[in-house]
């Protein structure tokens, strides 16, 4: 591989990005605008200003033997200064405040909850023992905000009340979702957003790119470069590097703007490092699809269109748009690589989980794979389909 | 790297799309250090031709040897010696003109130094020193085509491919063009260029071949067709073998 044609394409496809206003804005300033709007819409600014949710708690287990499991997680999500909690003796009450919107939500914590806890105390490493159960909660699907920004904020304390702040293993007796490490305190509504925002900007890339092939094509320019002695490999190598400079450059900004509008995130150096890894590698995933959409494009127009069959299922089911999702379209969050960029920046910035963790670990080995794989499918069907 | 033997050697070449023969049993040689012209009106296979020379197309049949190297087997030795100016102006918009050019030259791994050198001599040449730090998407359709061909050029091939370098320009950038492929012709280039302008031909090339329905109908001097057909001009002896005159956009 010869590095003087792989660099020079690169800094060609850079240059492309900024001096092309289109480019510019899709990639750089629209993301940092997005930030700029949440940031300030959503009480980042000043930090600890917080808003609050109006929450009915119906406690099934007030009265068994293990009872002190769910006061004390009852204190917790009192102690977050966000949810202002309301005690309800039985659920049908509650759901009447909640469809009249007394209320936001509705929690009901299962008569089995503490013995369920204690249980998983009793024999933290073999799940054999446990006994299992569910939360459940109901939103006010009228409130956007209230469905985007509850159900995490019950799972983080959830997690830290009931299982330690150091929790190692995935599995758990009480689901609800994944593992959250943090204190929910002095949590701001942009502090849940903020991780998804990082994947929601990246996934533009497929547009981005899918646009770049089709037009470059149109005009003959890889005809061109395919006379030329370059490789296919240092032709898509360069234009790995290039978009993977393109996303550091964007997680940059959107960080710095979020930082800048309020928002401070848990983690030390190596989260950050992680966190700008993973978003590079992501890069490589919507390369990929950007790859097959031109394949599939006959003109750059379409490939704009085209682009929305892989843009669309990344931003509903795997960015912070997917917090208000219901529990079936979550599972199928679960088919997105952007789901596991926004779980592997929110349990880094938003739980302080450490680089080490399960979850991360897991979430890096499956958008590696992801993106991998997106990557050199979309070169195999651009070689063969392409019609450079 | 240098020259083996002949330059280009076609033999028997066939290339068809589908149920269509593009190029049909051509067969040409041409001589290292000479301006070969491929005459004939659209549709008649020069494009088709010249990809195929490149490597762009893979032939139906027949062998093509460009400096003694096999195109299908040793395509990496030929696009090592070869620079093609496309018939459509494939520029970066974004780019000035000068990164345009050098983003070509760092393709063909040039030294820095040379490739500056190269780049400053071409631009110079075709007039373009004043405009080259600006992006080419500003520039007029006669300094997009002229930077085409610089582009095709700065890494000083062995073997030019010029297809209708010079469409749609006008007179004085003609001129200009003509005057630099003159150059690469006293340098000891091989050019084949292929032109709808039957003048250009007539000025520039050494031998000539016209082409039609893909089939090679004619080749020989300029001055040896029109002696053969009894005709004034090049036009003359194509309208004599076709039945039609060579248009643009026909």
């Amino acid at each position: 591989m010869n590095f003087q044609r792989v660099f020079s394409l690169a800094k060609k496809d850079l240059k492309k990005m900024i001096r092309e206003p289109a480019i510019l804005f899709l990639i750089l300033l629209f993301p940092v605008i997005l930030t700029l709007a949440f940031g300030t819409s959503f009480g980042a600014i000043g930090g600890s200003q917080s808003t609050t949710y109006q929450i009915g708690v119906v406690n099934m287990d007030s009265a068994g033997p293990y009872q002190q499991w769910s006061q004390h997680f009852i204190e917790s999500l009192t102690k977050t200064e966000i949810l202002k909690i309301q005690d309800y003796s039985n659920n049908e009450t509650a759901q009447t405040d909640l469809i009249q919107r007394n209320i936001q939500a509705v929690l009901v914590i299962p008569e089995n909850f503490g013995q369920s806890c204690n249980s998983f105390w009793n024999a933290p490493t073999d799940p054999s023992l446990w006994i299992n159960t569910t939360v459940q909660l109901y939103l006010d699907s009228g409130s956007m905000f209230a469905t985007q920004a509850i159900p995490p904020i019950i799972q983080q304390v959830l997690t830290t009340t009931v299982y330690g702040e150091q929790l190692t293993t995935v599995a758990r007796p009480i689901q609800i979702g994944s593992p959250s490490l943090v204190q929910a305190s002095k949590l701001s509504v942009f502090d849940y957003f903020a991780p998804g925002i990082f994947a929601y900007a990246a996934i533009f890339f497929t547009m981005i790119v899918a646009q770049s092939f089709a037009t470059d094509r149109e005009n003959g320019l890889l005809r061109r470069i395919n006379i030329t002695p370059t490789t296919p490999t240092e032709f898509m190598t360069s234009q790995a590097l290039s978009n993977m400079v393109a996303a550091l450059i964007q997680v940059a900004l959107v960080f710095a703007m979020a930082y800048l509008v309020g928002y401070h995130p848990k983690g030390d150096a190596t989260s950050f490092a992680t966190a700008f890894l993973i978003v590079s590698i992501f890069s490589l995933c919507n390369v990929g699809f950007g790859l097959i959409t031109a394949t599939l494009a006959k003109s750059p127009g379409a490939a704009t269109g085209i682009s929305f069959l892989f843009i669309m299922p990344q931003m509903f089911l795997g960015t912070f748009v997917g917090l208000a999702l219901s529990p079936t379209a979550q599972v199928a969050g679960k088919f997105v690589p952007s789901y596991y960029v926004t779980d592997a920046l929110t349990s880094l910035f938003l739980r302080g989980a450490p680089i080490t963790s399960p979850t991360i670990l897991l979430d890096l080995t499956v958008v590696s794979v992801f993106s991998i794989a997106a990557f050199l499918i979309g070169i195999v069907l651009f070689r063969k389909y392409g019609k450079i | 790297m240098t020259l083996k033997e002949s330059a280009i050697v076609i033999d028997n070449l066939i290339k068809k799309f589908e149920d269509v023969t593009a190029v049909d049993g051509l067969s040409l040689k041409v001589e290292k250090g000479e301006l070969f012209g491929l005459l004939g009106p659209n549709g008649a296979g020069k494009t088709t031709t010249i990809n195929v020379l490149c490597g762009l197309l893979e032939p139906t049949s027949g062998s093509i040897s460009v400096a003694s190297y096999d195109v299908r087997k040793e395509l990496e030795k030929v696009k090592e010696l070869i620079g093609v100016c496309p018939q459509e102006t494939a520029v970066f918009p974004y780019l000035t003109g000068r990164e345009n050019v050098e983003l070509f030259g760092n393709l063909h791994t040039m030294p820095k130094e040379k490739l500056r050198k190269n780049t400053d001599e071409l631009l110079e040449k075709m007039s373009l020193m004043e405009d080259a730090k600006r992006r080419v998407g500003k520039y007029s359709g006669g300094m997009k085509r002229r930077i085409n061909l610089i582009m095709a050029l700065v890494h000083n091939p062995e073997i030019a491919f010029l297809d209708e370098p010079t469409v749609a320009m006008d007179p004085q950038s003609r001129h200009t063009v003509w005057d630099f492929i003159r150059d690469l012709k006293k340098q000891g280039k091989t050019v084949i260029l292929t032109t709808h302008y039957m003048e250009e031909a007539e000025e520039l090339c050494d031998r000539v071949g016209i082409i039609d329905h893909g089939k090679l109908i004619a080749l020989g001097s300029p001055e040896q067709l029109k002696k053969k057909f009894g005709a004034k001009n090049l036009e003359e002896v194509f309208i004599q073998l076709t039945g039609r005159r060579i248009r643009e956009g026909s």
